[in-house]
């Protein structure tokens, strides 16, 4: 299951109601990811995450296809914000049910490295010092081509 | 009329997100356009910066016709 939305979210409720949902699965990984207080020293009020949603909801729910084929997953989730965020929210939130652990772990640490470097989101964090628009980094494409 | 869209850094850069305007005669492809909107706007031209036509990334040059949406996409940063 995919879904972008601006509105947040609880963290511990969707992995509540995810394992819920894939009764059968002998193992459950998640992984939130979080509006970070401060960015390179500088401190962030706001991160804004502009997105494409024709694009972007199609390269998400392939990254999704995907790793379950991959990893023989028995179910997977992908929630991820778009719109104006504040520090502490939850920006992303991936959890991946299989028969064992090392899938799920797997699949989770896979689609976070593809979301990080192909998904069609845009972040620009906004601070005290002005704003700044954040790109993919050198470490995410070297995170995503451990996948080849 | 084609549509033109601009993501990310392009859109402060261009000060819009988003133009609707004719294809000039003879331009017909992702790189013509690119070539051809890169001349005022030359952050479009850098090769970091990928073309999707109609919410489809193009690999390499595409056809493109007026009624296209074409969007520019500076690198992602989803997660």
């Amino acid at each position: 299951m995919i879904r972008i939305q601006s509105e947040s979210f609880d963290p511990g409720a969707e992995l509540a109601a995810f394992a819920e949902r894939s009764g059968g699965a002998g193992a459950i990984a998640s992984f939130t990811g979080l509006v970070r207080p401060d960015s390179k020293g500088a401190s962030v009020s706001t991160l804004e995450l502009e997105h494409y949603p024709a694009l972007t909801e199609k390269t998400v729910t392939a990254i999704g296809e995907s790793a379950r084929a991959r990893f023989g997953l028995v179910d997977l989730v992908i929630l991820h914000r778009h719109g104006k965020l504040e520090p502490g929210e939850p920006i992303v939130f991936v959890a991946a049910a299989a028969a064992h652990r090392r899938a799920a772990f797997d699949a989770v640490d896979h689609v976070m490295d593809r979301l990080k470097t192909e998904a069609p989101f845009w972040k620009r964090e906004l601070g005290p010092e002005g704003a700044r628009w954040i790109e993919a980094r050198d470490e995410d494409l070297k995170d995503r081509a451990r996948w080849a | 009329m084609a549509r033109f869209l601009f993501f990310g850094r392009l859109r402060d850069s261009l000060g819009t997100g988003a133009m609707d305007t004719a294809l000039p005669e003879g331009i017909g492809d992702t790189e013509g356009v690119r070539a051809w909107l890169g001349g005022d706007h030359p952050a479009l031209l850098d090769p970091s910066v990928r073309i999707a036509v109609n919410a489809e990334i193009s690999h390499g040059n595409a056809p493109i016709a007026d009624r296209d949406e074409i969007a520019f996409l500076p690198p992602m940063s989803g997660g």
